[in-house]
């Protein structure tokens, strides 16, 4: 373990280094969780000292791209907590649907799970075809793999579980087809996606929708920074729209929460 | 005595088991001290979905508050805070929480050895971190860095424990390590009180 060696003075100067050579500012993320992703990946690829590490990163253009990929954490399911997926096919989807359009921001979105899921779930609403999913996260490369739509097939097994628990109507497996190692998506599932790269710390409001899911992103950020993306979030929704967060995230300690009322048990907010 | 050593300096009791640890945690939990006066943190592998279980069957058992770990959440002492399935349990400089969905860490999320790291950051030589009982390797890295920077490692012995592979780990890598049968460890813990 050579994390004894390394600061949080250290991390501090290179996150520093970040924002100035690349624009990406992580200094108001969970100080724990971004440190540690920081020392794994300088562990990992060998470096002789930090100062080096740390030059590498605010020099060479290629290895920032890695080491966006490696600090982001991009691990994601489909149809992960279904009880969740239940309340939007039952709860959310349904008033959504008495709308003539429906446009949903999957903001952090990873490598796109959430975003198939959604999308299957609207499809056997039926509201699929007035629908546009608009899906972003701050790294790129998890966005072009999201456009494929292609995951690996071992997980497929969960997923299936998943989206029975979660009420699934179908099978499953009609809405993929299989090779040995991945399960590629229905290509229809993806023409009402638009994917962008958006950073919730620094850009700003791009459109209103009816509904925001941003799931097990804010965990990674403090509460001075949830409480700014709240209000971009406040921003972005319609009246009478919904936020969606993650199982473990929560509009309570938000100045604004009273303006908006939890939808039953599950991390989903309306805006009064 | 090592109990001697650090009367009255623990500031958090961090426990982490896997297989065969809920038992000693059942065992633990009704012979506490009602004046445990650091908070408790416990890491514990279970399938995701029946979080409220444990603190259900853990409250039955013990006069301090026992909840579900939150992230920003202040670590009070006097409470006992689980760690939630399915996310790694971290701690602030500030002794608030963070959670973590990020890979699993020798097959576990939570893990056991993030939670043991973390900590040993922030308590330092105030820490005393409990293994026990379990069939994989998860915590043993996380004592090394507990024992490295002062903090007291305590070890279930795996001659008694349900499951020695983890313990036994535990104790081959640490020297250090104070090694106690389940029987004795509400024992140990009522003595950190200050
Ligand atoms: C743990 S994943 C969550 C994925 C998915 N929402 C889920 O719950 O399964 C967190 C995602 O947030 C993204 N992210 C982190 N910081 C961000 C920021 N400032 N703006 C936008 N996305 C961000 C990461 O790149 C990553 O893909």
């Amino acid at each position: 373990m050579i994390s004894e060696a390394i600061d949080n003075e250290q991390i501090e100067m290179l996150l520093s280094d970040v924002l100035e050579a690349h624009g990406y500012d992580f200094l108001e993320y969970s100080h724990a969780s971004i440190k540690r992703r920081i020392i794994r990946l300088y562990a990992l690829d060998n470096f002789v000292s930090f100062a080096e590490f740390r030059y590498t990163v605010r020099t060479d253009k290629q290895y920032f791209k890695r080491f966006l990929e490696e600090i982001t954490v991009n691990v994601t399911e489909m149809f992960r907590d279904p009880n969740f997926y239940k309340a939007l096919r039952n709860d959310v989807l349904p008033v959504l649907g008495t709308y003539p359009f429906i446009r949903i921001w999957v903001a952090g979105c990873s490598t796109g799970e959430e975003a198939y899921s959604l999308a299957i779930v609207l499809k056997e609403l039926n509201l699929f075809h007035k629908s546009l999913i608009y899906a972003t996260d701050i790294n790129p490369s998890v966005l072009e793999k999201a456009k494929q739509g292609i995951f690996p097939l071992n997980y497929l097994k969960g997923y299936s579980e998943n989206y029975v628990k979660s009420g699934g109507i179908q099978d499953f497996s009609s809405y993929y087809t299989a090779n040995y190692s991945h399960a590629k998506f229905d290509g229809t599932l993806s023409e009402k996606m638009i994917f962008s790269t958006h950073n919730l710390v620094s850009d700003h409001s791009f459109n209103e929708f009816q509904l925001i899911m941003c799931r097990n992103v804010l965990i990674y950020f403090d509460k001075d920074l949830q409480h700014k993306v709240f209000q971009l979030f406040d921003n972005s929704l319609e009246k009478l729209g919904y936020l969606a967060l993650g199982s473990k995230e929560s509009l309570d300690f938000w100045e604004r929460s009273k303006a908006y009322k939890r939808v039953k048990t599950e991390k989903i907010w309306r805006k009064l | 005595m090592a109990e001697t050593l650090i009367k009255g300096k623990c500031e958090a009791l961090i426990i982490g088991g896997s297989a065969g640890s809920l038992d000693v945690l059942l065992e633990i939990f009704p012979s506490l001290s009602d004046n445990i006066n650091f908070p408790i943190i416990l890491v514990t592998h279970r399938k995701s979905g029946n979080d409220a279980l444990l603190s259900d069957l853990l409250r039955s058992r013990t006069k301090l508050k026992v909840n579900e770990a939150e992230e920003k959440d202040k670590i009070l002492p006097g409470h006992v805070y689980i760690a939630p399935a399915d996310y790694h349990l971290l701690i602030e400089d500030d002794e608030t929480f963070s959670l973590d969905y990020s890979e699993k860490i020798n097959y576990s999320r939570p893990s056991i050895d993030v939670t043991f790291q973390s900590a040993a950051e922030v308590f330092g030589d105030k820490l005393v971190c409990v293994l026990l009982s379990g069939s994989n390797a998860d915590g043993v890295a996380g004592l090394k860095t507990v024992n490295d920077l002062g903090g007291i490692v305590v070890i279930q012995n795996p001659n008694t424990a349900i499951m020695s592979y983890m313990p036994q780990q535990a104790v081959n890598h640490i020297k250090a390590g104070i090694i106690l049968d389940a029987s004795d460890m509400a024992e140990f813990i009522n003595k950190l009180v200050k």
